[in-house]
């Protein structure tokens, strides 16, 4: 089991620490729901160091990068972040990633900590254009700090003038005393916030004065457990449960990061299937019965026919009503259609509603 | 953590608190922790008869569900209403306001096989 440079850290807080994607990480430290709260309404702060960071150089890397993700990477220019995925060759999707524009010739790629190794084979497997490929993840750690409150948190750590960032942007300077610091506008959550990428050595020291910094804000550690109910409450998708090898980009929603204006791996059967339609489609859904839906648990029409199955459930902390997402067949995808979810062998009546569940 | 000396516990993270014929039941101050945030729990067997490790309820945390088993057979009295609006309490008070189910015992032979606090205490590492 991997551990991040803040892993003793967690453990002194008292965290409850669990494997995730082989790593030892923290769940939780006061509670899911209170810590969601957290960052709903105030600012949190979540050790991610666990996902990956590749770093893509060379005259070639904005061609490579066409060839190997769905999102149009020429609409980058230095210092924007895409949200963007690695399409496969059977209509499937390898991981889903942000790809950050450093400069014309180099780019650094943010994909899931579960993906590291089949990411790297894939891109180097695709690599016909002679870009260098590096794999930092083992060398960088990584901060969200998110909520409403996280740039009166940390204005004071950084040269960064952090109220003007816009939404998937990054600048990199010096934060907590730190130099060459990324301050990235992004994040996992839907609340705002940024996400900070910074040498291991220095993770102390920056986990410290960040909770320094942010201590009249009330600033608190958040474990990964509220990061997945803040994350579906906005509908985004999780790899391995809501998007995978199988499931394509049209069918999850994501034919906005899918560009058909460049060429790309499975560029004609993702057309295909935008211009004709899919068989399946990932929807959002509230309970309207009580039960609280959960990955794998088969969906189903009136009939009591199986028409597909919950990739992600949970309790929602802000609405405090149960909501779920899954793939099912197009004609009950609409918002308004009544569906069935099979919770421990009852059926429970659920309504499909728009994404965002939390707006 | 809590393990009051007076109740019966299961193996199963459950505790009974006995009264003559009558048992109350929940679930262990070590249960609510490992569960998490405790959104809601299911019983819909009151009035209902149900052999020992039968399965009465469910309990649904944010991040994962659990049945509930009986520690004894009875006859399910009384559920506690009070957790149908306010599940945290089982996680705030598991012992007391969070109590879930009141049974009449069918057979209370059976209260030997149930685990003393420091048996209980054991069997979780505490």
């Amino acid at each position: 089991m991997k551990k991040t440079a803040l892993t003793g850290v967690h453990e002194e807080l008292g965290a409850r620490m669990v494997p995730f994607a082989g790593y030892y990480m923290p769940l939780q430290y006061e509670g899911v729901t209170a810590e969601h709260h957290t960052v709903r309404n105030g600012v949190g702060v979540f050790d991610v160091s666990h996902m990956g960071e590749f770093v893509v150089s060379g005259e070639q890397a904005e061609a490579f990068l066409q060839k190997v993700t769905s999102n149009d990477v020429s609409k980058l220019t230095d210092g924007k972040v895409q949200y963007s995925c690695l399409p496969n060759e059977d209509g499937g999707i390898v991981d889903d990633l942000l790809v950050y524009r450093l400069s014309g010739t180099e780019y650094m790629l943010v994909v899931n900590a579960s993906n590291i190794s089949k990411d790297w084979d894939w891109l180097q497997q695709h690599n016909s254009f002679g870009v260098t490929l590096k794999d930092r993840s083992d060398e960088i750690s990584l901060l969200a700090v998110q909520g409403p409150k996280a740039t009166e948190a940390l204005q004071s750590l950084t040269n960064i003038d952090l109220s003007s960032m816009k939404y998937y942007t990054f600048e990199k300077g010096t934060f907590a005393g730190v130099e060459d610091v990324i301050v990235s506008a992004t994040g996992y959550t839907g609340s705002g916030g940024f996400e900070i990428y910074f040498e291991n050595k220095h993770a102390e020291k920056v986990w410290k004065a960040v909770f320094e910094a942010g201590a009249p804000q009330d600033i608190k550690p958040i474990g990964l457990g509220a990061r997945d109910t803040l994350r579906m409450e906005k509908g985004f998708c999780l790899y391995g449960n809501d998007i995978d090898d199988t499931t394509s980009p049209i069918e999850a929603g994501l034919g906005w990061i899918t560009k058909f204006s460049k060429d790309f791996i499975n560029k004609d059967e993702l057309l295909a299937q935008k211009e004709r339609g899919t068989d399946k489609r990932l929807v959002g859904f509230e309970m309207i019965d009580r039960g609280i839906p959960r990955q794998s648990y088969t969906i189903q029409n009136e009939k009591g026919e199986t028409i597909g199955r919950v990739t992600s459930g949970t309790q929602s902390p802000t609405l405090g009503k149960a909501i779920g997402m899954g793939y099912i067949n197009p004609d009950l995808a609409k918002p308004g259609s009544i569906i069935y979810i099979e919770v421990r062998n009852k059926s429970l009546k659920a309504e499909v509603v728009t994404l965002p569940f939390v707006k | 953590m809590d393990f009051p000396k007076e109740l019966k516990y299961t193996k199963d993270h459950e505790w009974v608190r006995i009264d003559g014929d009558v048992a109350w039941v929940g679930i262990t101050d070590f249960a609510q922790s490992e569960l998490g945030d405790i959104v809601f729990v299911e019983i819909d067997t009151e009035g209902e008869e149900l052999d020992i490790e039968e399965v009465f309820g469910s309990v649904e945390a944010v991040k994962t569900v659990s049945d509930l088993f009986m520690p004894v057979s009875g006859e399910i009295l009384e559920l506690n209403s009070k957790i149908e609006e306010s599940p945290e309490l089982v996680n705030t008070d598991p012992y007391g306001e969070g109590w879930m189910i009141k049974i009449k015992l069918s057979d209370t032979s059976e209260l030997d096989s149930l685990l003393s606090a420091d048996a209980y205490k054991e069997v979780i590492g505490a």
